[in-house]
C-alpha cells in the first residue's frame, strides 16, 4: 500500500510519557512531521530513553498523552489491538541483531509480517521472493534455517520482513551494529534505497554519530527540545529514488 | 499460523520435548494401567462367578458363605443334607443346581465334591464356560479334575495318582492313603479360584468318608468296598450348593423361600449382591491406588510446567520477534498454550499405544502363568472424561508459563533483557 501523498508519513503532537516507579522517568517531544522518505536518524547512548522511545513508537506501550498519526492514521491513543495490527501493518522492525526465529527458514521468516498483518497470499509470498532476491538472498538460501546465515545475510533477510507490508514507517534500532565497516556501509545503502523503492520512511536509531552522514535530518534524544534538525552533509546517493 | 508456529517450535526444542513427552507418557500410561487394571481386577473379582442366582449354603451371614463356596476362603458353619439339597434343586422354578461338598484338601487346594452338573453349568466371567485342557470329566468314584493352577504348580499330568487329605490345612495329620485318586482331568485356566481347586464326585467323598463319625476315621477295620459297593454310594451331606433360576424375577421369591425353609436352617445369597459388597471392604485400596495415580500425574505435568519455564527465557527474543510483526500478547499465551497442548495430546496417544502394547504382549504371560486374564484395551467408559480432565489439567498448568509469557511480552516489549 503506497503512502498517501497528502498526509505525513509520521506526525507527532504532545508526545509526552512518564513512568512512576522506582525509576521514574520522563520523555517529551515537539511537535514533528515526517514526510514520505524524509528518512530520519535518531542519535542517543543507550540509557538516553531509546528503548522508551521505540516502544512507544512502535506502539507497544500507551502514550501518556499528546498523539502519533502513521499516515494521517491515529496510532495513538488507540486500542492495544489496534495498535498490534497497525504495527502489523504500517510499521517494520530491524533490530540490532537476532531478528530472526531460529526455528523457522529464511522464507516463512520474511512471510511472518503477512501473517499477522493478515495479507498474506500468492502474490505476498511472490512478493518475498523477489525481496531476498533484490537484497542479494539467492533461493538456495529460502528453505534453509534462519541460524545458517551470517550475522550480514541475517539483517537483510529482516530488511525483507520489515518491508514486505510496504509500511510506511521501517523503526531499526541499531541494525548495523553486529557489522564491520564494509558491510556496514553497503547495508545501509541498501537499506535507505529498498525503503524509498517501497515508499518507507526510515527512523534509524543509533548511538553511532559516524552513521549520521546517509541522513539529511537527525534527533538529538539530549537535545530532544531542539526537534528534527537538518544534518549538512548527507552522503550523495542516499536518497536518490523516491519511488513505488 | 500459530499451529505452525507452535509445532515448528516443538520441532526445533525436540531433544527437550522428547524428554517432556517421555515422562509425560510414562505417568499417563501408568494413570491409564494403574486405573485399567484397578476395573479389570474389579471385574475379574466381581466375574468370579457368573449365571448363579443363588448360593445356598448352612445358616451364616452372607460374606461367610461367599468366601467359602466361591472364593474357597474359611469353612462352612454347617453342613445340609443331601436330601434337602435335592428337595430344593427339583422347585419348579430351579432350571439347575450345583452341589458342593468341601472340608477335604491336597497339599493346601481345597477339595470339592460335586458332580457333573459343575462343569455343565458353573459360568465365570462373561458367562464363560468350564473347559478342559486335558482330559474329561470323572465318571465314577476315585477320579479327579484338577484346577489349572493346581495342575501347573504340582505338576501333575493325566493318569498319575494323588491322595486327599482330611481338612484344609496345606499339612494334614489325616490322609487318605488307602484311597488314592486317578486325574482323569486339567480345566482349562479362569483366572478365578476354579484354578485352585480339586473336584472329585460327591461319591468320592462319601467314599473316602465311610466308617468315619463325628469327623473323625472310625475304629477298626475300615470296610474296602467292591466296584458294585462304589456305584451305590449315596452321598449325604453337602456344604453349599449354587443355584440357576429359570427366570431372574422370581429370584427374591425363592431367597426368601429358602431362607424361610423349615426343614432346616439355611441361608441364599445373590453372588452379584455380596460380591459387590465385599469389594466395597476392598475400596480403601482402590482409593490408595486412585491417589497415587493422581500424584504421580500431578508430578509429571509439573516437569513440562518446568520444562516449558526453563525455555521461556531463552524464547524472550523470539516474543519480541513476534511483537514486533503484530503478534497480540494473547496470541503469545495461546502459542504456548498450544505447544503444550500438542504435547499433552502426543503424550496420551503414545501413553495409549505403550499401554495397549504392553497389555497385549504381557496378556499370554499373565494369563498362562497367573490366570488373569485382562483386556489389551485400556479403554472404559470415563476413559475419555479422564484423558479431557488431562488435557484441561495440562492446560491449566501451562497457563502457568503462557500467563508469564503473556506478561512479559507487555512489560518488555521488542527489548530483550539478557
Amino acid at each position: 500500500m503506497p503512502a498517501e501523498p497528502n498526509f505525513p508519513a509520521l506526525e507527532l503532537k504532545n508526545f509526552y510519557f512518564s513512568y512512576q516507579g522506582p525509576t521514574a522517568f520522563s520523555l517529551q517531544l515537539p511537535d514533528l512531521q515526517l514526510d514520505v522518505g524524509q528518512h530520519l536518524f535518531i542519535r542517543g547512548a543507550s540509557g538516553s530513553g531509546k528503548t522508551t522511545l521505540l516502544n512507544l513508537l512502535s506502539g507497544i506501550h500507551p502514550l501518556s498523552r499528546g498523539e502519533i498519526r502513521i499516515q494521517g492514521a491515529l496510532f495513538q491513543p488507540q486500542t492495544a489491538a489496534r495498535r498490534d495490527l497497525m504495527r502489523a501493518r504500517d510499521i517494520g522492525v530491524v533490530f540490532q541483531q537476532l531478528n530472526l526465529i531460529s526455528y523457522l527458514s529464511v522464507l516463512d521468516n520474511v512471510l511472518l509480517a503477512a501473517e499477522f498483518a493478515g495479507n498474506s497470499s500468492a502474490a505476498t509470498t511472490q512478493r518475498a521472493k523477489m525481496l531476498l532476491s533484490v537484497l542479494g538472498l539467492e533461493a538456495a538460501l529460502w528453505p534453509q534455517s534462519a541460524v545458517n546465515l551470517s550475522v550480514g545475510q541475517q539483517q537483510r533477510v529482516a530488511i525483507a520482513r520489515a518491508l514486505l507490508n510496504e509500511p510506511a514507517l521501517l523503526i531499526a534500532d541499531e541494525p548495523t551494529s553486529a557489522l564491520d565497516a564494509d558491510n556496514r556501509d553497503a547495508f545501509i545503502r541498501l537499506m535507505l534505497s529498498e525503503a524509498n523503492r517501497c515508499g518507507t520512511t526510515v527512523l534509524f536509531v543509533s548511538h553511532d554519530a559516524g552513521l549520521a552522514r546517509y541522513f539529511k535530518w537527525q534527533l538529538r534524544m539530549d537535545a530532544l527540545s531542539d526537534g528534527v534538525q537538518p544534518l549538512a552533509a548527507a552522503v550523495p546517493g542516499s536518497e536518490d529514488v523516491l519511488c513505488c | 499460523m500459530l499451529l505452525k508456529l507452535a509445532r515448528q517450535s516443538l520441532w526445533h526444542r525436540r531433544g527437550t520435548v522428547l524428554m517432556t513427552l517421555l515422562s509425560l507418557t510414562i505417568s499417563i500410561a501408568l494413570l491409564l494401567g494403574i486405573d485399567h487394571l484397578r476395573l479389570e481386577a474389579k471385574r475379574s473379582f466381581t466375574s468370579t462367578v457368573s449365571g448363579t442366582d443363588l448360593i445356598v449354603g448352612a445358616r451364616s451371614g452372607q460374606l461367610n458363605l461367599l468366601l467359602y463356596s466361591v472364593f474357597r476362603l474359611g469353612n462352612a458353619t454347617n453342613n445340609i443334607s443331601y436330601q434337602h439339597y435335592q428337595q430344593l434343586a427339583s422347585h419348579p422354578q430351579v432350571a439347575w443346581a450345583i452341589p458342593m461338598a468341601l472340608g477335604d484338601s491336597h497339599r493346601g487346594f481345597r477339595v470339592i465334591g460335586t458332580n457333573a452338573d459343575y462343569f455343565r453349568y458353573f459360568r465365570y466371567g462373561q458367562q464363560q464356560q468350564l473347559t478342559f485342557a486335558q482330559g474329561e470329566a470323572f465318571s465314577t468314584v476315585y477320579q479327579v479334575v484338577l484346577g489349572a493352577a493346581v495342575a501347573e504348580k504340582l505338576g501333575y499330568q493325566l493318569g498319575d495318582k494323588i491322595i486327599l487329605s482330611h481338612g484344609v490345612g496345606a499339612v494334614s495329620f489325616t490322609q487318605h492313603k488307602d484311597q488314592p485318586f486317578t486325574v482323569v482331568g486339567i480345566l482349562a485356566a479362569t483366572g478365578t479360584p476354579v484354578d485352585q481347586s480339586v473336584h472329585v464326585s460327591l461319591e468320592s467323598i462319601e467314599a473316602i468318608h465311610l466308617g468315619w463319625q463325628g469327623g473323625a476315621p472310625g475304629f477298626g477295620k475300615k470296610p474296602k468296598l467292591n466296584d458294585t459297593q462304589l456305584q451305590q454310594l449315596q452321598p449325604k451331606v453337602l456344604t453349599a450348593f449354587m443355584l440357576g433360576l429359570k427366570s431372574k424375577v422370581a429370584t427374591f421369591a425363592i431367597q426368601r423361600q429358602i431362607n424361610e425353609f423349615k426343614a432346616e436352617p439355611l441361608t441364599a445369597i445373590l453372588p452379584g449382591a455380596a460380591l459387590a459388597e465385599l469389594w466395597q471392604m476392598l475400596a480403601m485400596v482402590e482409593n490408595m491406588l486412585l491417589l497415587v495415580t493422581l500424584l504421580v500425574l500431578i508430578a509429571a505435568l509439573i516437569g513440562m510446567v518446568t520444562t516449558l519455564l526453563a525455555a521461556m527465557k531463552e524464547r524472550q527474543r523470539e516474543m519480541a520477534i513476534l511483537r514486533a510483526v503484530g503478534a497480540r500478547p494473547w496470541q503469545l499465551f495461546c502459542l504456548i498454550q498450544l505447544e503444550v497442548f500438542c504435547i499433552s495430546l502426543a503424550s496420551i496417544g503414545s501413553a495409549l499405544l505403550l499401554l495397549s502394547g504392553t497389555l497385549a504382549g504381557l496378556q499370554p504371560l499373565l494369563s498362562s502363568s497367573y490366570g488373569l486374564v485382562i483386556s489389551w484395551l485400556p479403554w472404559h467408559g470415563h476413559t475419555a472424561v479422564l484423558l479431557a480432565a488431562l488435557l484441561a489439567l495440562a492446560l491449566l498448568l501451562g497457563a502457568i508459563p503462557s500467563y508469564l509469557t503473556y506478561r512479559q511480552s507487555l512489560a518488555q516489549g521488542l527489548t530483550v533483557r539478557l
